[in-house]
Order: structure tokens, then C-alpha cells, then sequence
């Protein structure tokens, strides 16, 4: 107990209690919350229950009402949500982007920290306070029988559009000061869609009514034949482009040939003595 | 066997001294064998030559004779599955995957490659284990001619140069010199239609006063109120897509081909729209932007990648070949990188429906500098 | 050999009942054999490093042999075209038949992708052996008379194998291709004066238009391969002709080659190695994927993708562009873009121009004019090798700067930060590599005399009656021990002295004194081998003290002799 009644007046100290707290607080929800989803709940009740967990998980940073809160130098700590939609919550929550374990320019994604039902009246909660773009409907992110025709115009979009940041084959790419684009293989087409229609981080956005509803269906259905393709070549060594293609040439190619050089000149054992 | 089964008649050559240095008496500027008395270790000579274990051991030797053999086996039999993947596996997207890999070439690369690999160390093996070994010496001459050789060679030249009269008769000599230096003028010329004259095309683009600005791509026609604050929008004049006339008709696209992807490479912009209050105009364009929407040229002026890594809260504009950076809200400024002009903007405006055009053509050429470009 | 068989052939060959004797046929119209008899036991040395300009020529036969097969289907045109084939994800699309053939050969013709992407990597393998090769002819003196003028052809053979590669990846026309080819324009606009008319010349008007992808397809597989085909053949010719190098070593002198014959071994061995260079290439081709043209889509030059690089060949030029500084003057109406035309006109002339004259400036600063055929150990010659590393480095530090944005995100760093180091160490880094490697190579040269004079340290620590400790000094084997002294003694050039016997003042050329300088530079610090005398007496003050007598039995050292630290430069003898 020594070592914690030094340390009380630590800077720290306050903070590790409130977050401590805060911990203690979600762990207690997280126990006694209602186990099933209850489908008649309406609306009213989900944007109550997304207050709650507003209050607890998201207000430290963005402010109690989502008004958002400014820096003494004057930059964001946390940007306003009034009217940033239950897309922008459901894509920052749902991958795991929010809560952010710092502020800062660029915000992984991680394991999320909310279950569906939770990231749902959050959502319900954010999009209460303002007008903003609501979580897609299945059919426009459903892929499954997309056209070859729609996956060619998607391809075209993708490279016009998406391909100058996340690389030509979704993997991502640099950006200014160590921020980058994230890979976009693998990532749910809802999450896809939604990126595209809020624009979160540093991304731009691209609304509905400029990149349609059914181009993004169609950007979405070129990245998953993306992933469904083989790579007819081979491994794709990270599709990092000609750099990357550059360095396995001289680890494997150049890197062989050279041991293969050693063991051509090397004349091996000798009968008798042995060498001196 | 002895380790003298290769008997080598040049190798005795060679030791008996019949090739020596000596008998290229033309070698005087070669570095010398250092001088034994100055060196503190003497030369030791060429080391006794040892046999190896197949060259003693005849059990040794019948292994690797069979060893050799099974790897040229194995590659002949690689030789076949060759063939045989060639015929089952189907290419392309109709085919087989291979974990991950597309099944045509990953077998016949590797069945290829394998057969290949295995003849070489086959025959590598067999120089190593089974070939002669013992080491020759072969001695060198100098690089020069003797100086006898030299000496008539150069009187040869002599002796032609002087029958021809090249030195003596400075007429013909230099009249010839002259007329094929000449010569030079119809190779140059004959390449003069390789193209045209740059004269002014770098100059223009496409866009002009009333052009609509429309989404790449799907040539949907953009509104302002389309754009949300942070929204990118990758864009080219209507007149390269089908679009729709002034009196409501259908126009077709006014370029393809060759011609399209020229006018392409100028004319492609992005749109971007971010608040009104933070983009400081630079003066004289105060009125070339709609309520935060501005229009800038794709093509980098630094040598003309296409750049549309918008960072939408920074403002920062990223080129993704060399890393020239431009800032939005400042005039298009380079703020870092190897660019050294701003992006040119194209002014806007907004049409009798409501459309966002272009006021006029950019002022400035567009994509990288050039010589006259002033 | 063959000559006697011919001989007695001789007026024979076409008389009646005669069995056919092939080499006799063949000589009597070519006279083969008196070349054969040379040539067919021919000798090379060993050694693995001897190999690696091989890598080069055999990948050169991979490409000349995977080139022709795509060829076959290749259709180098810019003429548009409505894809119909088998890859669904670009089928409809427009694009240059150039585009469309690339897909034809990759999904529609077995083999075909293999052979492409063969050819790619043999590409990547063909000029990486060809720069490993001329560093090992660098750092070993191989560039040195006779061979200049081979170190020049070598030049030129890597020159035209990088604007082959970079014509090759252009010719697909697909995005990164286009990409490419769009830098290239800006470059050539770059040029002062004239640079507008070249680019309207080059691509038969403004940029791309539709000439340019015959054009360079001529240039890619006729022109370039002819004089590839040609230079190489010189480059095969002299090196028969001067007789391979070789280490110095028992035996094997300047004046001889020491090492197993062309038939068979070398054949066999020479001959092996292209089939594992084959090998190798071909399962690189079936699981390594490179340049996956269907996933980049057909050249548009309004898109562009992330990792827009070219491949590593040409990143010097590319690190280069994106370090240089945002610099371009406008003066009388006319633009002077320094921030293009100095990374990549100037710095293009000033790597190959050094490379091009660095034998020539070795010569004149040391004076040497004498042929050489026994290669130096990269320690022996401090400054050369100085001057190599230095060399790589700027090399690398471009290289680093054309992939900051893969390395950026990889490693969490800024591009930002990437270039800004790269500015800087592109000046700071190789003079750090000059003199590090200097003085490593100087402090190798010590360690050598070190250890011909005292021996190699055993490991092995004694107790003195006396209580002292000490470790045991071994002699090296009389084979290393010769083996450390092959090289030459050298000493810097030594101006004349300033006035002779009579006291008259003799006029010292400006030039020669910059040349003294240089060559003091140079060899200067040079730690030189011991003299015989001093091994002499190093082995007797040994002897004297119980050890250096052949390391069997080791005698205890009884005075302050620990290690081989009583060795110091001033002892050296060689001022």
C-alpha cells in the first residue's frame, strides 16, 4: 500500500481514478445490460440507451451534448457529431477506430470496444441530434450478384477515385507526416460504404449524390472480386508495387544465384588430408 | 582408379616449361612477379594437387555417377509433368487455384524451373565430383602486339596512306571530309517528321467558358449543393463523355481515341469543398470558387502524375510519384516536396441549371515547367 | 588434340570408301581446329565471385529466349480496342492493343503469364548481376590495364540494360507503364531549350499520343538487344583474350592463370549454372507475382495508384527526383526547371561519367602504368575502396528516397522526415562511409602485418611461474602466411627534388604537385606488409621467448609480451 499512497499526489493520480471509474462503470453496464436484443424496443428507448453510453464512453472527448471540444490552441480534441450521421458512427465504432486511445491525426482500427447493439443506439443517438447520413441499406452494399458490367464500372471508379491513396490493390498507401491510407481488403462492404459516404479522418468524403449509391455498390463489388481472385501470378509479395518486387529480386533471385555461385567455385571435400 | 587417369599432355606442357613467359618477349610494361629477395615470404609453388574421396574410393565414385544420373532423371521426368500441367490446368480466371496462386503457372513454373535446376546441378556435380581435377596453369602473354607487329603494322598503314595520297592531296581530302560531314544534314532532316512543332498546345486545354465539370467516370454533371464540406471529387470537362447539349439535346462525346487521352492528360481536375472561411483566395481569384468549392488542376507540376491524395482535414494535396505536397486552402502553394509552382486553378461558376462550369480555360499551362513556358 | 586428326586428313577427306570424318569436313571450310586446340582447355580460375557477371549473361539468354515467345503475341500498338478476352474484371473496357495483347498473353496463353513474368524478373536479375559484377571489378581492381577499355563496355552494357528495362515495363501500356512514361516526359521537357521539341519529336506529338509504343517496341527489341548482343560479344572476346584475373595465392602469379579447363569442366560448370539461373528465374516466374498489369487496368492518364514507383533499377533517378529541392528559375520569359533537370539529367551524366573515368583518374594519380592480372583484396587499396562504399551510399540513400512511401508506413515514419534524411545524407553519408571504410581497411592491413609478425592469437591464456598472464601466439600456416604478402609495396609518387646536384632549380609543374598530393593521398597511409628482415626478427624474438615454433608444443612467455599490442605504427618502416 506504500507504493500507492506515495504516488496519490502523482499528476497522474486524478486521471488513472477517473479512468479507473470509467472502467468500472462500463464493466457494471456490460453486466447487467439485457442479455438478448429486444426487437421491440423503439426508438426513443435506443437513443436513450445510445445517451447512456455516450455519456460514459464518447462525452470526455467530443463534449456532453457532441458539441465537441476545442483545444486552448484551438484545434479539436474531439470534433463536433451534430450532424455527422449514424453512417460516421456506426463505420468509426464498428471497426474499432472509436474509441480512440489517444487523440491524434491518424486513428487505427482495432478490435471494437462496443458490441452491434451498442454501436446501434449509439448511432441512433448521434443521428438524433442532427441531419446526417444514416447506415446504408443491405442492397446497396450486398455484392453477391453483382454484374460483370458493374464490376468493371466499379473497377474504373476505384481506380479513378480510391486506387491514388489505397494502392492499386487495396493495401493501402503512405500519406503526409506518417499518416497513411489503411488497406481496404477485407474490410465489410457496409464499412466500405459508409467510409465513402462520410469520410472519416483524412479520407474525403464522397456523397451520395455524387459518387451514387449504385457507384459505390459497384466500387464495393470490384474490391471483393478482389479478394475472391486468385493472384494468377503467384504471391503477391504484399502489392507493394515495383519497390517491393525490386527488393525480392535481390533477397530470393540475386540472394540464390549467389550461394549458388559460392557452391559452383567450392570443390568440396578432399580424400587424405585434411585442408590446411 | 589413380588420381592419374587424367593425363593431361598440356598440363605436362605446361610443367615442362615449353609455354613459358619467355617466349612472348613483348611483355615489358606488365607488373612483374614481385622480386623474391624483396618479398619476405617466398612463393611457396602451386600446392600438391589431393585427390578427392571419389577419386579414391571407387564406391564413392559409383554413388556419385549414380547420384548425377538420378538428377538428370528426375529433370527429364519434370520435363513431362511440364507437359502434362500444361494440358490440365486451364490459365487465367476460368482455372484452378493453388493456394491462392493460379494453378497453371505455379505448376508450370515450378515444374519448369525445377527440371532446369536439377540438369544444373547435375551437370555441376558431376564437373565437381567426377570431372578431371587437377588444376592447369596456362601462361599469360601481354596484351600488346610484339613490337615487330606493331612496327609492320603501322608500316602497312603507312604504306596505304601514302598509295591513297590521303595526306598529300589536302583537295580531295578535305572536300571528301567536307561532303560527308554534310552527310549529317538529310540524317537530321529525315527525322524532322517525327512530330509536329510544340507551337502553342501546351499552352491550352479543353476547358473553356460554360463547360460543365461532371464526376469522372459516370460524366454525372456536379451542383454545389452536391458537395459536402471535405468532399473530393475527381472530375473532367462533359465534352469528353456524351453529355447533355444547351437545349436539353444529347451531345456526343467530342473526343475518343488517341485524342481523348491527350486532352485528358490536361484537362483532368479535382473539385474539392471545404469551408468558405478558410481558404485565403489568392487576389485576382476571389471570385473563381462557389461557396468553398474550388477547382484545381490534376496534372503535377513537378513532372505530371495525376495527384488526388486529398487529405480533407489537413487541406493537404499529396502527389503519390515524388511527394510535392499543395495546400487547398492557400492557392494550391507547394508546401513541400519537389513542385516548385502552385497548382493551376480553374475559375467556376455556376450555370443558368444550376450546373458548375468553367469560366474560362486555365490562365497558365497546366502539368510540368518547360523551357518557353515563361 | 583435334590438329593432328585434321592433318592427316588433309586431301584425304574426299577420296571414295573413306568413313566421313565430321571434324575433317568442318575444318577443311573453316579451319576451327587451330583456334580449338587453344581454346577448348582453356583456363579459369575458381573463385565465386568470377561467376557473377554470368548471372547477367545467362539471364540475358533467359530474356532473348522469353522475349521472343511474348513476341509471338505481343501486338505493339496504340490502336483502341474493345477487350473481349477472358479477364472479367477489364472486359469491355477500351484500351491500346499494346494493353489488350499484355492480357491476351497473360490469361488466354498457357504459359504465357510464366514467360512474361520470366521475362520481368530475368529483367530484375540482368541488370542487378550486371552492377554486383562491376563492383566486384571495382573493389578488386579488375578495371585496371589492360581492361579498361571491358570496364567501359561493361558501363555501357548497364546503361542500355536500364533504358531496356525501362522500355520493356513501358511497353504493356498500362497505368504504371503510362505513369512512367508520363515522368519521362516531364524530364525531357525539362531540358533547356530544346526540351518541348524532343518530347514532340520523341512521342510524335503531345504526350502520349499514338506513335510512341511502336517506336520504343523497335527500339526495345531490335536496337538495344543488337547492341547488347554486339557489346557483349566484345566484352567475351577481350576477356578471352587478357585471360580471366585471378587472386594471388601459391603459385598463381601475375603472369599465369591457375584454374581447370573450359572442356570439361567449365563447361560443365559455366554451362550448369545457366540452367540454375534458368531454374531460379522460372520459380521466381511461377510464385512470385510481378507486375500484375490486370490489377493496375489500362493506361488513363487522368488515374494514378499508391506505390507509383519504377521498378529498382531506376529508383537512383526516382529517390533523386523526390529529394531535390522545389528549385526552378524564370528569367527573359523562358523556365529553368532545376528541381527536374538536375536530379535526373545531371545526376544521370554525372554517375556514369565518374564510373566512365574513375580507371583512367586511378591511373594517373598512382602513376601505374603496368598490366595487372593478380586482383587486390579490398583492404590493400584503402581509398579505392573507400571511394566504392562512398559510391554505394549515395546509391543507397537514392534508393531509400524512391521508397519512402513504402517504407513510411512500414515503419510508422513520416515521408516527410524519409526525404529530409535522405537530403542530407545523400551528402553527410558517404563521406562517413569514406572514412570508416578507410580506416577499417587501414586497420585490416595492421591486423595482417600483426599477424605475420606474432601470430594468431590461440585463445589459449598460460600462468608465468611469475605469476603473469599471457596469451599464446600461434604462426598461420605457411600457405596464409604467403597469402598475406602477395600484394605490392606501394609508395606514393615523390615529386623530383626541387633543385638537383648543381643547385639548379628545376621548374615543378602545378599539375604534378596536385598529382604528389593526390598520390600521398592515396597510398599514404598505406600499413605496408612486413620486409623480410623484420619477419626475421620477429620470428627470432619469438623463438627466443619459447613460441612461434610451430604451435605444437607452446613455451610460456615470461615478459611483458601480452597480445599483440607492442605493435605500432611508428614501427612501420615503409615511410
Amino acid at each position: 500500500m506504500k507504493f500507492l499512497s506515495s504516488r496519490r499526489r502523482h499528476p497522474l493520480a486524478g486521471l488513472l481514478v477517473v479512468l479507473l471509474g470509467l472502467i468500472a462503470v462500463g464493466a457494471s453496464y456490460s453486466a447487467f445490460r439485457p442479455a438478448v436484443a429486444d426487437d421491440t424496443r423503439d426508438d426513443t428507448e435506443l437513443i436513450a440507451e445510445g445517451r447512456e453510453l455516450y455519456v460514459v464512453g464518447c462525452a470526455s472527448c467530443h463534449g456532453l451534448n457532441a458539441e465537441g471540444i476545442v483545444t486552448k490552441r484551438g484545434d479539436n480534441y474531439g470534433p463536433p457529431l451534430i450532424g455527422v450521421g449514424a453512417a460516421a458512427v456506426d463505420f468509426q465504432v464498428g471497426t474499432g477506430r472509436m474509441p480512440a486511445q489517444r487523440p491524434d491525426t491518424q486513428i487505427p482500427d482495432k478490435h471494437p470496444a462496443y458490441g452491434d447493439e451498442e454501436v446501434s443506439a449509439l448511432a441512433a443517438y448521434i443521428a438524433s441530434l442532427g441531419p446526417g447520413p444514416a447506415i446504408p441499406a443491405e442492397e446497396y452494399y450486398d455484392v453477391t450478384d453483382a454484374t460483370e458490367e458493374e464490376i468493371v464500372r466499379g473497377g474504373q471508379l476505384y481506380l479513378t477515385n480510391c486506387a491514388a491513396c489505397h494502392n492499386y490493390a487495396g493495401s493501402g498507401g503512405a500519406l503526409p507526416e506518417g499518416r497513411y491510407a489503411p488497406p481496404v481488403r477485407g474490410v465489410e462492404p457496409r464499412y466500405i460504404y459508409e467510409a465513402m459516404l462520410t469520410g472519416p479522418q483524412q479520407m474525403p468524403v464522397f456523397s451520395d449524390e455524387v459518387l451514387t449509391p449504385e457507384d459505390k455498390h459497384d466500387v464495393i463489388a470490384y474490391i471483393d472480386s478482389l479478394d475472391t481472385q486468385a493472384n494468377y501470378g503467384g504471391s503477391n509479395l504484399g502489392s507493394l508495387g515495383p519497390v517491393g518486387e525490386g527488393m525480392w529480386a535481390w533477397l530470393v533471385g540475386i540472394g540464390s544465384l549467389v550461394l549458388a555461385a559460392v557452391w559452383i567455385a567450392n570443390n568440396g571435400a578432399r580424400a587424405g588430408k585434411s585442408k590446411s | 582408379m589413380s588420381p592419374d587417369k587424367f593425363h593431361d599432355p598440356d598440363f605436362e606442357r605446361h610443367k615442362a616449361g615449353k609455354d613459358n613467359p619467355e617466349d612472348y618477349g613483348h611483355d615489358l610494361d606488365r607488373a612483374p612477379d614481385s622480386d623474391p629477395d624483396a618479398e619476405p615470404i617466398p612463393n611457396p609453388g602451386l600446392p600438391e594437387h589431393t585427390p578427392r574421396p571419389t577419386d579414391v574410393d571407387e564406391r564413392l565414385e559409383r554413388r556419385a555417377e549414380r547420384q548425377v544420373a538420378m538428377l538428370f532423371l528426375a529433370a527429364g521426368l519434370l520435363s513431362v509433368l511440364f507437359c502434362v500441367a500444361y494440358f490440365v490446368f486451364e490459365p487465367g480466371i476460368e482455372g484452378e487455384t493453388f493456394v491462392g496462386m493460379g494453378a497453371s503457372n505455379a505448376s508450370l513454373g515450378l515444374t519448369l524451373g525445377l527440371a532446369m535446376l536439377l540438369i544444373g546441378i547435375g551437370a555441376i556435380q558431376w564437373a565437381r565430383k567426377l570431372m578431371g581435377d587437377h588444376e592447369l596453369i596456362e601462361y599469360r602473354h601481354g596484351a600488346p602486339s610484339s613490337a615487330e607487329d606493331r612496327e609492320e603494322a603501322l608500316a602497312a598503314f603507312r604504306a596505304g596512306s601514302r598509295e591513297s595520297g590521303f595526306g598529300r592531296r589536302k583537295l580531295i581530302r578535305n572536300s571528301m571530309l567536307g561532303s560527308l560531314a554534310l552527310l549529317g544534314l538529310p540524317a537530321v532532316v529525315l527525322l524532322r517528321d517525327l512530330g509536329p512543332l510544340p507551337g502553342r498546345k501546351l499552352e491550352h486545354t479543353v476547358w473553356k467558358r460554360g463547360v460543365r465539370v461532371v464526376n469522372d467516370v459516370t460524366a454525372l454533371p456536379l451542383r454545389p449543393e452536391d458537395l459536402r464540406i471535405g468532399q473530393l471529387v475527381n472530375a473532367e470537362p462533359a465534352s469528353f463523355f456524351e453529355h447533355e447539349g444547351p437545349d436539353g439535346e444529347t451531345v456526343p462525346a467530342e473526343y475518343e481515341g488517341t485524342e481523348l487521352i491527350i486532352e485528358k492528360g490536361k484537362a483532368a481536375v479535382i473539385v474539392v469543398r471545404m469551408s468558405p472561411e478558410e481558404i485565403t483566395p489568392v487576389s485576382g481569384r476571389e471570385n473563381w470558387g462557389i461557396d468553398g468549392i474550388v477547382c484545381y488542376s490534376k496534372i503535377c507540376t513537378h513532372v505530371g502524375c495525376p495527384i488526388s491524395l486529398w487529405e480533407q482535414q489537413t487541406r493537404l494535396l499529396l502527389c503519390p510519384c515524388h511527394q510535392s505536397t499543395f495546400d487547398l486552402t492557400d492557392g494550391a502553394r507547394v508546401t513541400f516536396g519537389p513542385a516548385a509552382r502552385a497548382l493551376p486553378q480553374l475559375p467556376l461558376m455556376v450555370d443558368e441549371e444550376g450546373y458548375i462550369v468553367a469560366m474560362s480555360d486555365f490562365e497558365e499551362p497546366v502539368g510540368p515547367s518547360y523551357w518557353e513556358r515563361g | 588434340m583435334s590438329t593432328t586428326t585434321s592433318k592427316a586428313s588433309v586431301g584425304r577427306g574426299g577420296q571414295k570408301g573413306q568413313k566421313p570424318n565430321p571434324v575433317a569436313w568442318l575444318d577443311e571450310r573453316t579451319g576451327l581446329a587451330a583456334l580449338s586446340k587453344k581454346q577448348l582447355r582453356k583456363v579459369f580460375p575458381d573463385h565465386w565471385s568470377f561467376m557473377l557477371g554470368e548471372i547477367a549473361l545467362w539471364s540475358f539468354v533467359i530474356l532473348l529466349l522469353t522475349g521472343v515467345f511474348l513476341s509471338l503475341w505481343f501486338k505493339p500498338s496504340m490502336t483502341e480496342v474493345e477487350y473481349l478476352g477472358s479477364y472479367a474484371n477489364l472486359r469491355g473496357l477500351h484500351m491500346s492493343e499494346a494493353y489488350a495483347s499484355t492480357l491476351e498473353i497473360s490469361f488466354d496463353v498457357r504459359g504465357g503469364l510464366l514467360m512474361r513474368q520470366m521475362h520481368h524478373w530475368s529483367a530484375n536479375l540482368f541488370i542487378a548481376s550486371m552492377m554486383i559484377h562491376m563492383l566486384r571489378v571495382f573493389f578488386t581492381g579488375a578495371f585496371r590495364k589492360p581492361r579498361e577499355i571491358n570496364w567501359l563496355i561493361g558501363l555501357g552494357l548497364l546503361q542500355l540494360g536500364i533504358i531496356e528495362g525501362f522500355a520493356g515495363y513501358s511497353l504493356p501500356d498500362d497505368l504504371l507503364s503510362g505513369i512512367g512514361l508520363r515522368i519521362a516526359e516531364g524530364i525531357m521537357l525539362s531540358i533547356p531549350v530544346v526540351g518541348t521539341y524532343i518530347t514532340f519529336f520523341v512521342f510524335g506529338g503531345e504526350f502520349p499520343g499514338d506513335d510512341f509504343i511502336p517506336r520504343l517496341y523497335t527500339v526495345h527489341v531490335l536496337l538495344i538487344p543488337g547492341i547488347l548482343v554486339a557489346l557483349i560479344s566484345a566484352h567475351m572476346l577481350l576477356l578471352v583474350y587478357h585471360k580471366h584475373t585471378q587472386w594471388p595465392g601459391p603459385g598463381r602469379t601475375n603472369n599465369n592463370v591457375v584454374g581447370y579447363p573450359l572442356m570439361p569442366v567449365y563447361m560443365a560448370k559455366a554451362g550448369g549454372f545457366f540452367f540454375i539461373v534458368f531454374g531460379v528465374t522460372a520459380l521466381m516466374g511461377g510464385l512470385m507475382q510481378i507486375n500484375p498489369i490486370w490489377l493496375y487496368g489500362p493506361y488513363n492518364p487522368s488515374q494514378v495508384t499508391a506505390d507509383s514507383q519504377p521498378d529498382w533499377y531506376m529508383g537512383w533517378l526516382d529517390g533523386g527526383l523526390r529529394i531535390m529541392p522545389a528549385w526552378e528559375t524564370t528569367a527573359f520569359g523562358f523556365t529553368l526547371s532545376w528541381n527536374v533537370f538536375v536530379p535526373a539529367v545531371v545526376l544521370m551524366g554525372l554517375l556514369f561519367t565518374v564510373l566512365a573515368v574513375y580507371p583512367f583518374i586511378e591511373r594517373w594519380i598512382t602513376g601505374d602504368t603496368r598490366e595487372h592480372h593478380l586482383l587486390d583484396r579490398p583492404r590493400n587499396q584503402p581509398t579505392r575502396t573507400a571511394f566504392g562504399v562512398a559510391g554505394m551510399t549515395a546509391f543507397g540513400v537514392l534508393w531509400i528516397a524512391a521508397g519512402n512511401d513504402v517504407i513510411g508506413p512500414m515503419f510508422n515514419l513520416s515521408i516527410y522526415a524519409i526525404t529530409w534524411f535522405c537530403r542530407i545524407g545523400l551528402f553527410v553519408l558517404p563521406v562517413l562511409a569514406f572514412i570508416i571504410t578507410r580506416r577499417w581497411c587501414l586497420s585490416l592491413q595492421r591486423h595482417d602485418r600483426e599477424v605475420l609478425l606474432h601470430g594468431y592469437e590461440t585463445g589459449v591464456i598460460v600462468r608465468s611461474p611469475e605469476g603473469a598472464y599471457s596469451e599464446i601466439h600461434a604462426p598461420i600456416n605457411p600457405v596464409s602466411a604467403y597469402n598475406l604478402t602477395t600484394h605490392e609495396r606501394r609508395s606514393p609518387l615523390e615529386l623530383p627534388p626541387r633543385e638537383d646536384a648543381n643547385g639548379v632549380r628545376a621548374p615543378q609543374p602545378g599539375k604534378e604537385r596536385v598529382r604528389a598530393r593526390l598520390s600521398r593521398f592515396w597510398y599514404g597511409d598505406d600499413v605496408d606488409k612486413p620486409t623480410a628482415e623484420e619477419l626475421e626478427e620477429a620470428h627470432h624474438h619469438a623463438a627466443e621467448h619459447g613460441q612461434l615454433d610451430g604451435g605444437r608444443h607452446v613455451g610460456i612467455e615470461t615478459g611483458g609480451h601480452v597480445g599483440g599490442d607492442d605493435f605500432d605504427l611508428e614501427q612501420a618502416p615503409n615511410r
